[in-house]
């Protein structure tokens, strides 16, 4: 029998009166994924993340943690599960150290063995005996993770991890992040950085407005752009007319160049084909479709529905 | 960060069962009663508990006169034992509900506020191994301000008055360690309608996560009980409001003891304690923990 999947969502709804926080979310993270969660500020992340963690009680749907619901199996869905939402808290009055020492306690088994060593590894050590409420942001984005990993989670969940640190800061976070993957553990790590995702992300989920508008891989995203090809050749009416009857798609000739659209296969064919009827190729670009423009594409535009239904995730 | 040794990151694929159960809600409870020893609020209450009876002493000491008003007060000059109960006295309309309601009313809220809440949530521990120990935490602190109340009262006025027999409300005299026993029985009874309060504002700190809210109006609450009581037209409901159950001690100090008030105490303050209690109980398995 196969591992139950480290996260399965199906049909997750939240709404607070009349506002739909987070509207028939499905999440399917696999095991070794490090998952983006991609959207917007307000588009229903950490809402999310908080039914994944049991924290809120979905109006509709289900969340499965490895098999486990936080609903029905309480504190023991959470097992081989560690993260935060929107930042770690801690108790300002206390020590870094007494935090982590709290925490290890709330934990099964206990963890409190392994302090020091996460302290290190946060480079939180030498600050370890000063209370929290003296801490920098940054300090207790840090901390969070160090107590995180204090229960050797094979699930983290990581609410906008690097937000308001310092570039240098950011940096270390994505490293510790990719670190952590390379070991195993699958993250689900939301982000409106779109950079932070494609560094450290295999697969995504874009959300918008509470509902996800693509999951998948990042390359398909890219894919699911259209592939769009800018040609300059020694006779453009030419080469337009060949690449028309040769089956390439939506082609126009623009500004001089010859605009059309095609897999990477078939454009080997059709250049192929240019040189035998005599054309020459100045230039052959692949205008492949951004990120960023697909990001702000999917989350930006009204109707989207209507516009790029072939984006839209069931 | 530095690349320092895997500090144990590696997955877990096996995991040992769960500790539930007691042992896993007693380690709760010492980190409650931690958090408790930490703040400065815990303090606030206990000094002023402590505070309290030292004036009263004192003030007595450089002055004539007795609080005659009040159970035992007359008697406050004949021996240091009289002092704990006259102080309880005093204490019941609105100084020791605003102690308990400080740190019952806050025990919850400021986690929500703090966002510590779901630090904690997050971990391995169930919502009613937490509260569970949010409860035997306010039941502590309560107890442990009562006691330290009483023994203030008693030692400074036992120097200042000595430890003499006691002139019971029925008049007769008690031996000095047979009043003794009566303050610890009285403490025990005095303790119930206290936790009642403690159990609304509780209640109250989980449902409004707003600290100085709940202590607030777990004041009110107190003092609203009080005030029903001195109501004209209330008597017949009287001995069932809880501010009444703070008298319940003086069946103790008759000859021969008068249990009449006391099993009342006991079973009107149950209802008191476990209605908001398991209210507050059911909140807090099910609310949405969004701050």
């Amino acid at each position: 029998m196969s591992q139950p999947a480290p996260v399965s969502a199906r049909g997750l709804v939240k709404t607070y009166g009349d506002i739909v926080a987070v509207d028939h979310v499905d999440l399917a993270v696999d095991a070794g994924d490090v998952f983006g969660y991609l959207g917007p500020n307000g588009a229903g992340k950490t809402t999310s993340l908080r039914m994944l963690l049991g924290l809120i009680r979905p109006t509709a749907g289900r969340v499965e943690l490895f098999g486990r619901d936080p609903l029905v199996d309480g504190a023991r869905a959470l097992d081989g599960v560690a993260g935060f939402v929107e930042e770690p808290r801690f108790y300002p009055y206390m020590t870094g150290r007494r935090n982590m020492r709290l925490l290890a306690d709330y934990d099964e088994p206990r963890s409190r063995s392994r302090i020091e060593g996460l302290l290190d590894l946060v480079e939180l050590r030498d600050r370890g005996d000063d209370r929290v409420g003296g801490y920098s942001h940054g300090m207790r984005q840090r901390l969070g993770i160090a107590a995180s990993l204090l229960r050797e989670p094979r699930l983290l969940l990581l609410d906008e991890p690097t937000t308001g640190l310092d570039p240098a800061g950011m940096r270390d976070m994505r490293r510790l992040v990719q670190r952590l993957a390379g070991e195993g553990i699958t993250v689900l790590l939301s982000s409106h950085l779109l950079a932070e995702v494609e560094e450290l992300c295999n697969r995504v989920a874009i959300i918008r407005k509470g509902r996800i508008v693509y999951q998948g891989s990042l390359t398909e995203l890219k894919q699911a752009g259209g592939q769009v090809w800018r040609l300059q050749a020694t006779d453009v009416d030419r080469a337009r007319a060949i690449l028309a009857a040769r089956g390439a798609g939506d082609v126009a000739a623009v500004d001089g160049e010859v605009r059309f659209s095609a897999d990477e296969d078939a454009v080997a064919a059709l250049t192929v084909a240019l040189g035998q009827a005599g054309i020459g190729i100045t230039r052959l670009t692949a205008d492949v479709a951004t990120l960023e423009e697909l990001f702000l594409e999917l989350t930006e535009t009204e109707d989207l529905e209507e516009q790029a239904p072939g984006k839209v995730a069931a | 960060m530095s690349a320092v040794a895997g500090a144990g990151v590696r997955p877990a694929a096996a995991r040992r069962p769960f500790g539930y159960g007691v042992g896993a809600t007693l380690s709760v409870l010492k980190w409650e009663l931690r958090k408790l020893v930490w703040q400065k609020r815990t303090y606030l209450g206990f000094g002023a508990a402590v505070l309290v009876p030292l004036a009263f002493v004192i003030a007595l000491a450089f002055k004539s006169g007795s609080p005659n008003e009040v159970a035992l007060g007359r008697y406050i000059r004949e021996s240091g034992l009289a002092t704990p109960f006259v102080v309880l006295e005093f204490l019941s309309i609105w100084g020791l509900p605003l102690i308990t309601a400080l740190v019952a009313g806050d025990i919850v809220a400021a986690e929500s506020h703090n966002g510590t809440l779901k630090s904690i949530l997050t971990r391995s521990r169930e919502r009613g191994q937490i509260f569970a120990a949010k409860v035997l935490a306010t039941i502590t602190y309560t107890a442990t301000v009562l006691l330290g109340m009483a023994a203030v009262a008693l030692v400074a006025a036992s120097i200042e008055w000595g430890f003499k027999p006691l002139t019971s409300l029925s008049g007769t005299q008690v031996s000095a360690m047979h009043g003794l026993g009566l303050l610890a029985a009285t403490l025990g009874v005095y303790l119930l309608p206290l936790l009642g309060i403690a159990a609304f504002g509780l209640f109250l700190s989980t449902v409004t996560r707003n600290s100085a809210a709940a202590v607030v109006a777990t004041l009110m609450y107190a003092l609203l009980m009080q005030l029903l009581g001195a109501l004209p037209g209330t008597e017949i409901i009287r001995p069932y409001l809880l501010g009444e159950q703070f008298m319940a001690w003086h069946g103790f100090l008759r000859v021969p003891i008068d249990w009449k008030p006391i099993v009342r105490d006991f079973w009107v303050c149950a209802l008191y304690i476990s209605i908001p209690l398991f209210a507050a109980y059911l909140v807090f398995l099910r609310r949405d923990v969004a701050d």
